[in-house]
């Protein structure tokens, strides 16, 4: 288990927020207002950017935080362990459940689905919000990733 | 100028536990066999990538060439994800339409690991399809039951809509040689088998295989001049990706692309997958007299059927529930048996498709033969935005 003098990092730098109301990050592009997630890399840098939009050419973009509530697109559950690079949280596996999410910025976000909830707590349609939780532990401490929970109606 | 499809060949499909390239051989010979064409006719090889195999793998076109002993053909690889079969196809039609190519084949064999279905292996953090398994443990099966679990709470498609599928499918596959699994299934098997991704059953998803399917492509001309008797035309071949913004999520992205810049697309990806097929060839869905359509997941069939143009979104259960789909009814849908006869063999399956409409136009398929079938559809989607579809004439 883990020790509270652990660290607890992001599995995965620069893609979402910590504390009490976390939220994804996106790149925007500063010409059209295009947002992208995952977000352009930070290692890659700004000027790595090429706008998605064929229409628009822009090259800059600005990171920035994505609404923390949307609604279900989809989702689904794995009932069977995945396979690697999949690191499972317990032996034996526990399933755990996979939600598309649509967002007010008119994209949808794949994430696991809090623990605790199921595909019985979903519906296409009903809301969710992000929530910030231990996808597993490893040699560096707690690695955490976003997840989506459903909203109480 | 036309392209037509001289002949078709496979090798069965299953768990063999041989090489690659031995499929690819039986298939090729058995094309060109079926063709009545000499090998060393042949003017262009197409292999279809597969990358399982260490380094002739990664290089098929020439693995095959050599193995059928080097005759001085043009050479050319393709790899498209499950859409390689497709590409492969469209570059030979592009080069004898072109009048560079006069009789050309194509190849596509793979051996398929047992299970799901994984990244390459290594550390690989800027990887979409490295990471979708890395941060969220998401499989294809996964993906699939995204897409089934929408069909039931828009459209109120249940699990035994889905069985349904496969109910029919293996009943398709019985009489067909190539199939690896011939043998009837009842809904309560599909519905006893165990969930893999909610709402899917084991019985709903396709199994991995090992197989070859191989087809040889000549000008009209040529075929003439051979006395080829009952030869198919390639109409249309599409190989488009999708347009911006892309709506709907695909494997192996983590998101879709944004519409708030630009509104909604008019069309989603995999319908204009079919609709490039259709503009090309200057036909209308409601031409197509069978189709052959990827079904991954029992699911993804009834969503195939709709992106095709087959009938309106929503109203694939009812054509399923009346018969339409099966042999016999108004447009049946993968007489083949489809993936779930055959099983995953990733760049064999698109060609196994054209193998199998080639077969049925030609009137020659024994004990699942679509009368009178005269237009003829496949669709098929690669991983990273490749789109696939076949459309044959006669």
């Amino acid at each position: 288990m883990t020790a509270p003098s652990q660290t607890v990092t992001p599995v995965v730098e620069g893609w979402f927020t910590t504390g009490e109301e976390p939220r994804l990050l996106a790149s925007r592009c500063t010409r059209c207002r295009n947002v992208v997630f995952p977000p352009v890399s930070a290692e890659a840098g700004a000027a790595s950017f090429f706008c998605r939009n064929p229409a628009c050419d822009g090259v800059e973009c600005e990171a920035v935080e994505l609404s923390r509530r949307g609604t279900v697109w989809s989702y689904t559950d794995a009932q069977y362990q995945p396979p690697a690079p999949y690191v499972p949280m317990s032996d034996p596996f526990v399933p755990f459940a996979l939600a598309a999410v649509e967002l007010p910025e008119g994209l949808v976000v794949l994430g696991q689905v809090a623990a605790g909830y199921g595909v019985a707590d979903l519906r296409v349609g009903a809301e969710v919000e992000l929530v910030v939780e231990t996808l597993n532990v490893d040699e560096t401490g707690e690695r955490t990733i976003y997840r989506w929970k459903p909203v109480a109606a | 100028m036309s392209v037509v499809i001289a002949g078709a060949g496979m090798h069965p499909w299953g768990k063999w536990g041989r090489n690659f390239v031995e499929y690819g051989v039986h298939a090729a010979r058995a094309a060109l066999a079926d063709a009545g064409v000499a090998w060393g006719d042949v003017d262009l090889v197409v292999g279809g990538e597969t990358v399982r195999n260490g380094y002739a793998g990664y290089v098929a076109g020439s693995t095959f060439a050599q193995a059928l002993g080097w005759n001085g053909a043009r050479i050319a690889t393709s790899y498209a994800a499950c859409a390689t079969g497709a590409q492969a196809i469209d570059t030979a039609r592009a080069r004898i339409l072109a009048g560079l190519s006069e009789v050309a084949l194509v190849v596509g064999a793979d051996t398929t690991p047992k299970g799901f279905l994984a990244p390459n292996a290594g550390e690989r953090w800027s990887d979409p399809d490295w990471l979708r398994f890395r941060l969220l443990g998401m499989t294809n099966p996964a993906y699939f039951a995204l897409y089934a679990r929408r069909r039931m709470d828009l459209y109120g498609a249940t699990s035994e809509d889905f069985a349904q599928v496969k109910v029919k499918n293996a009943r398709h596959g019985l009489a067909n040689p190539n199939a690896r699994f011939r043998k009837e299934v009842d809904v309560a098997e599909v519905l006893a088998s165990p969930v893999v991704s909610d709402p899917l059953h084991l019985l709903d998803i396709c199994a991995t295989s090992d197989g070859a399917a191989a087809v040889v492509l000549t000008s009209a001309e040529y075929a003439r001049r051979h006395g080829i008797a009952t030869p198919v035309t390639v109409a249309a071949v599409s190989t488009v990706t999708p347009t911006f913004p892309n709506t709907v999520i695909d494997m192996p992205l983590l998101a879709t692309d944004s519409t708030a810049a630009t509104g909604a697309p008019e069309r989603t990806f995999k319908e204009a997958i079919g609709a490039a097929a259709y503009d090309e060839a200057g036909v209308d869905p409601s031409d197509v007299d069978v189709a052959e359509v990827y079904d991954l997941s029992t699911a993804l069939e009834l969503d195939w059927i709709e992106d095709l143009g087959l009938c309106k979104p929503g109203e694939a259960e009812a054509l399923l529930r009346a018969g339409d789909t099966a042999i016999g009814g108004r447009i049946p849908v993968n007489p083949s048996g489809g993936l779930a006869c055959f099983g995953e063999a990733v760049p064999a399956q698109a060609i196994a498709q054209v193998c199998e409409l080639t077969w049925q136009l030609q009137g020659r398929v024994d004990g699942r033969q679509v009368e009178g079938a005269r237009v003829g559809i496949t669709a098929n989607q690669g991983l990273f935005g490749h789109g696939s579809s076949v459309l044959l004439t006669r």
